[in-house]
């Protein structure tokens, strides 16, 4: 027999609670990323379950997988290099104390 | 119980468990490395998922470039990683609650959803399908090329951010 599917979406449910969690909670920049990246992995574990569940003939699931991967990858590179040019320039990857725009 | 649910359980307890280290690591670059477990734990799901591409995939791309991109960044504002600072900001409990309202709606979502029975077996080349999905001008052709271009710029933006001025 098979998992259920509610397993699966009860479990990427938690990861992407525990990912919002982190990105709203932690100051460091890389940490804020790091919660993120979790995120849009518990993303893709639902994408994959439904696409096995439901539709497992289509490719349509693991193109939208694909497509996840793909932004997750342009997001963390610029995500980061924004951190470390922000390290260079202020001297500080606590995103509370950079304020420059603040009026 | 069979072997599936099994490794079901010890790779979503290995993937949550070490999410929770993420969230809750002091040292930043323990963090990294409980994403990594995490990341691998996932890759166990895909395994699970009969979708061997992406756990390959995951494995490649995430453990492989983009943990190594995070300790690299680690290192590089290495400065920060011993400075002894709150890890939390004052709205932590503000968050918590907002993340167990959204964990406790997904969870039960979830369990009430009209979910059918599993579909058939996954063909035997569905990894082939995907290719030809990904280029086939009726399916994902144009978002296929336009994520491409979306790799470039990533690419270019990112090296024009970090270079020294």
């Amino acid at each position: 027999m098979m998992v259920p599917l509610q397993w699966y979406l009860i479990l990427s449910a938690a990861l992407f609670c525990l990912g919002l969690y982190g990105a709203l909670v932690r100051r460091n920049g890389i940490a804020i990323l790091m919660g993120v990246e979790l995120m849009l992995n518990a993303v893709n574990v639902n994408l994959l379950a439904f696409w096995r569940y439901t539709e497992p003939a289509a490719a349509t699931g693991q193109a939208f997988a694909a497509f996840v991967y793909v932004v997750a990858a342009a997001e963390v590179a610029v995500g980061l290099a924004l951190v470390v040019a922000t390290y260079r320039t202020h001297g500080t990857v606590v995103l509370e104390d950079i304020d420059l725009l603040k009026g | 119980m069979t072997l599936q649910q099994i490794l079901f359980f010890i790779f979503g307890a290995i993937s949550l468990g070490a999410g929770v280290g993420v969230v809750t690591a002091r040292k930043l670059f323990h963090a990294a490395l409980w994403l990594l477990l995490a990341f691998f734990g996932v890759a166990g799901l895909y395994v699970l998922l009969e979708a061997p591409f992406f756990a390959a995939a995951q494995l490649f791309v995430y453990m492989g470039a983009i943990g190594i991109l995070i300790i690299f960044a680690i290192m590089l504002t290495r400065g920060m990683m011993r400075q002894r600072h709150p890890r939390a900001n004052r709205q932590w409990w503000l968050a918590g609650i907002l993340a167990a309202l959204f964990l406790a709606t997904f969870v039960r979502l979830a369990w009430q959803g009209p979910w059918t029975a599993p579909a058939g077996p996954v063909p035997e080349n569905s990894l082939g399908l995907l290719g030809l999905t990904l280029v086939d001008p009726g399916g994902f052709a144009l978002p296929f090329e336009v994520a491409s271009v979306l790799l470039v710029v990533a690419l270019i933006g990112a090296v024009t951010i970090v270079r020294e001025r």
